[in-house]
């Protein structure tokens, strides 16, 4: 029996239209075996154009559609909602994309229109070996997991909880509250920080229905959309959770001090038995092992003998625990690093004492860093009372990060603010390339600062330097700069340098998306599903991303993404079930000669073998149809449905139609 | 004993005579064999790439072919004549349309450039090449608190290769540490020499070089180590005339690291071309030979 296909050839407006002459192509449709109707219209995806596909089904009685637009990520859906609506299995449906492949890619109009044709001549001879499937449904798991405990992750956190859905979040540090509870004042209110983000801690701490897991991380995701199975390492606290009050005398009493790298930027020290700051949640410490003295020389066990609970809540023998949580969907929030200013020497950082890192600077300020907020020179006593705020370290530089890291220009400003504050009279210089300020209230604190006097050079700084060349420069640091207002090389001598570093992909951001089968940009930042219409989704079914882990971001920024990504989990677990593509492999019992060659391929564990009857079998609901057993299979007796021999060959032939000479294949 | 084609350039022929004598000797102790490129020719200096690019890729290519005749590596000791080099060995191996054509006048020649020749600058053999472990190994004479700036230079570190950590190289303080000196933290030791602007700007390049002089001072530092002939003219040649323009008293020897690195190994001192400075380094440096004993 003879398929109708009908054949639609999309303008897009002029995307398409501009570069193929799609008259030609509609009116060439019209002559191809099996072709019963080829129109183009100027926009297939408005309601006219689906009307119109619905119309020949119904009148013409076609049996087969293709359109030639975009790509299938921006309308196969609408399309085969079209033939659904008018009786037409949606499978029976297939895409063509002249845009993206064809027309926005060359300016040759000849060629462009000898492309499509090719393409759509693939699509007419791959559908009529279409087969009509129907969509699988999936049950959605109502837990979630969110991995980062920063704002982001918080944010969701909460908005799910609130909505009455259970959620397990996991952080690697000992506490919750991310990059957002080291700094001292947000801009552009200049609200602090701590004020703001612990009682949302607490809240998150206090919720019934959120699970929360500091101190661990996400080893192992298995399964898929609705019921993902993820492995969570809890490190060894070496303090039980069930008796400890939280009292901190394990804290006082720990005679042994390191330098806090993380919280306090290297500034300040903590005890080896520590909070990463008071407001930490959980309240519980944990014990550096590899600093606590009992674990290095097998002496001292002060905390245990000072605890006051019973029974005592140190534990020295405590060991990771690996959880096997149950989860329907996952965001990852897991934020950024800052960008290693060593990585520019010119600029002195580790080299020149006075140079601060922003990270830095805000323990400084903070009224609860190392030195209760005065702002002083790396000998923590001297008060500078001149400051350079050097802007974009390592971002919008070719040689680091060619991206714009976002919230340096604000935060520098906060700086400068913040100085003024503390040292009335200091000088406070900030080297920018642009001033970039866009957001509510950003632009209005940009002016407040120009009013503060607050010296705006603008110009990317050349190096910092401590050699001294002219008067007044002696003990000083001196940035070299040409300010390009106007036209001159300056040297401005400073007691201390501020650098505004880029904001970095976690160094092991790559590793995270192989974990979670998504993908990162260059940068390494998770890759979102659209840009601009899906910007916390990503391409893998259930997997969502919020905040920094996504592109640099301010507070607010991420915030909104956590709450978006949460809706959109909700919106899931509400509906309950969910219908999947039917793209799931198939294993033709009569031909499979039981090799079990694809048993271990699979990436999903989907298929299993029957030792009576020795033949595999693909488990459609664990399939994703990801086609490795069908490639894998010697003996072509697994069948990918959507994706079958008949249908990728004909469509290879079918792109080949133009081609006379036989092809010279390499052997 | 390992062979490179070495070009010495027009500057080591007269006015850096005591760094060609030094790398000879130097590297003799080293079981490295510079021979001299039969009929070598101009590099094109700063000036020829900005009159003619495609005259001037000819220029260097000639010398790269006939290096890859005989089937050697090819050493520069003159930062300029390196950079020449590698930026045309670079660029006739990304461009094929440009090798075509430069080839096609090698051909009168009977040369062909393949790029199949690397470009190395003298201070590469010692650092890498042969590597610092033998070259200390060979020390007999160690400079012993001799404070030496390793002074590099702009055209060493461009061409940028890679990865290599160009602001803030440390493999010029690698070599000084291994012939026992002590090298000079010095802020400015990537900073331009002036190149040829005294030709264009007199007091510009002085007052150029006497900063660099006056940061040199104010780091202690007894000798300035170069491994190019431009900067050690400029660096070394006009401090007379700084001293008298800006009333300063500067006295700073400035030699080559292959006369150190000499001086280390116990070959005497005339032999590395010591004695033919403008600004005597024999008084900083006279002691090292005798103080053998030490050891």
């Amino acid at each position: 029996m003879t398929e109708k296909v009908g054949v639609y050839v999309c303008h897009c407006g002029t995307n398409i239209a501009k570069t193929v002459d799609v008259v030609e192509v509609a009116r060439w449709a019209e002559d191809q075996p099996n072709v019963e109707v080829a129109r183009d219209n100027k926009f297939m995806c408005s309601s006219l154009g689906q009307a119109q596909i619905e119309e020949d089904i119904r009148e013409r009685g076609l049996t087969r559609v293709v359109v030639a637009s975009c790509s299938p990520h921006m309308h196969e859906k609408t399309f085969r909602a079209a033939c659904e609506q008018a009786g037409l299995n949606p499978f029976l449906f297939e895409m063509a994309n002249i845009r993206e492949h064809d027309s926005w890619i060359t300016e040759d109009r000849a060629a462009a229109t000898l492309k499509a044709k090719a393409l759509i001549k693939g699509a007419i001879e791959r559908v009529v070996h279409h087969q009509p499937l129907e969509p699988v449904p999936v049950d959605i798991n109502p837990s979630t997991m969110i991995v980062g405990g920063g704002i982001a992750g918080i944010s969701a956190a909460l908005e799910l909880a609130n909505a009455g859905y259970h959620v397990y979040l996991v952080e690697r540090e000992p506490s919750i509250g991310g990059h957002m509870a080291q700094l001292d004042k947000t801009f552009p209110t200049l609200d602090c920080s701590a004020c703001i983000l612990t009682p949302r801690m607490v809240e998150v701490g206090q919720h019934p229905n959120i699970t929360l897991l500091t101190w661990s991380e996400v080893e192992a995701v298995d399964g898929y959309l609705g019921n993902f199975t993820v492995s969570v390492r809890k490190k060894a606290r070496f303090v039980d959770e069930r008796y400890c009050t939280g009292c901190g005398i394990c804290i006082e009493k720990c005679p042994h001090k390191v330098v806090d790298e993380i919280f306090e930027a290297g500034l300040g020290n903590r005890k080896v038995i520590y909070r990463p700051f008071p407001q930490a949640v959980p309240k519980y410490p944990v014990i550096d092992k590899e600093h606590c003295v009992y674990f290095l020389r097998g002496k001292c066990k002060a905390c245990q003998i000072f605890c006051p609970t019973t029974p005592n809540s140190i534990d020295f023998d405590q060991q990771d625990e690996m959880l096997k949580l149950q989860v329907g969907n996952i965001i990852l929030a897991t934020g950024y690093d800052l960008f290693d200013s060593r990585r520019i020497p010119q600029y002195g950082y580790g080299r020149l004492a006075n140079v601060f890192t922003s990270l830095e600077f805000e323990r400084l300020v903070n009224a609860a860093g190392p030195t209760s907020g005065r702002i002083v020179l790396r000998d923590m006593q001297t008060q500078p009372n001149s400051i350079g705020i050097v802007h974009c370290v390592g971002s919008r530089d070719e040689n680091y990060h060619v991206y714009c890291s976002k919230v340096c220009c604000m935060y520098s400003l906060k700086f400068a603010h913040l100085v003024h504050e503390r040292i009335p009279g200091a000088e406070v210089y900030n080297f920018y390339i642009d001033m970039r300020t866009p957001g509510k209230g950003y632009e209005e604190f940009y002016h407040r600062l120009l009013d503060e006097e607050t010296h705006f050079i603008r110009g990317k700084a050349a190096e910092v330097t401590d050699s001294a060349r002219l008067p007044g420069e002696e003990g000083k640091l001196i940035i070299q700069v040409e300010d390009t207002l106007i036209g001159k090389q300056r040297r401005i001598p400073v007691d201390m340098v501020i650098l505004s570093p880029a904001m970095e992909a976690r160094y092991d951001s790559r590793e995270v998306t192989k974990l979670f089968r998504m993908g990162c940009d260059f940068d390494g930042f998770f890759i979102e599903r659209h840009p601009k219409l899906d910007p916390v989704a990503t391409m893998t079914e259930g997997i969502y991303i919020a905040g920094a882990c996504q592109g640099p971001k301010d507070i607010p920024d991420s915030v909104a993404q956590g709450a978006a990504a949460s809706a959109r989990v909700a919106g899931l677990i509400s509906r309950g079930t969910v219908f999947m593509e039917p793209v799931r492999a198939h294993i033709d019992a009569e031909a499979c000669s039981g090799c079990r060659i694809c048993n271990s391929m699979c990436p999903y564990n989907a298929i299993i073998f029957h030792e009576d009857e020795k033949v595999s079998e693909v488990i459609t609901a664990l399939c994703q149809g990801c086609g490795t057993c069908v490639a894998a299979c010697p003996s072509a007796s697994i069948t990918g449905a959507h994706f079958t021999n008949d249908q990728i060959l004909s469509q290879i032939e079918g792109i080949l139609w133009d081609v006379r000479e036989p092809l010279a294949v390499p052997v | 004993m390992k062979q490179y084609a070495y070009f010495p350039g027009c500057s080591l022929e007269k006015i850096a005579l005591s760094y060609h004598l030094s790398a000879i000797e130097t590297t003799r102790k080293l079981d490295v064999e510079l021979k001299e490129l039969d009929d070598w020719n101009c590099c094109g200096a700063t000036a020829y790439f900005h009159v003619d690019e495609l005259l001037a890729y000819t220029l260097c290519a000639r010398n790269l072919a006939m290096a890859e005749r005989v089937g050697l590596d090819l050493v520069a000791p003159c930062s300029g004549c390196y950079k020449n080099m590698y930026f045309t060995s670079a660029h006739l191996q990304r461009d094929p349309d440009l090798a075509e054509h430069v080839n096609f006048a090698l051909e009168e020649d009977n040369l062909h450039f393949s790029g199949k020749t690397a470009v190395r600058h003298l201070i590469e053999v010692f650092v890498n090449e042969v590597g610092l472990d033998e070259i200390k190994s060979k020390v007999s004479h160690p400079l012993r608190d001799l404070r030496v700036i390793p002074y590099y230079g702009c055209q060493i570190l461009r061409p940028r290769k890679d990865h290599e950590n160009v602001e803030e190289p440390q493999f010029f303080e690698g070599l000084l540490s291994a012939i026992g000196a002590d090298p000079v933290d010095y802020p400015h030791k990537l900073r331009c020499c002036g190149g040829s602007l005294i030709i264009t700007n007199r007091l510009a390049a002085l007052s150029m070089v006497r900063n660099l002089l006056q940061s040199a001072v104010d780091c202690e530092a007894a000798v300035i180590a170069t491994a190019c002939p431009m900067c050690q003219v400029n660096l070394e040649c006009y401090q007379q005339q700084i001293n008298q323009e800006f009333g300063t008293k500067f006295f700073m020897p400035v030699v080559y690291f292959t006369q150190l690195v000499g001086l280390s190994f116990g070959i005497p001192p005339k032999r590395l071309g010591i004695g033919s400075e403008l600004v005597s380094a024999t008084p900083v440096l006279s002691w090292i030979q005798k103080s053998k004993q030490e050891n």
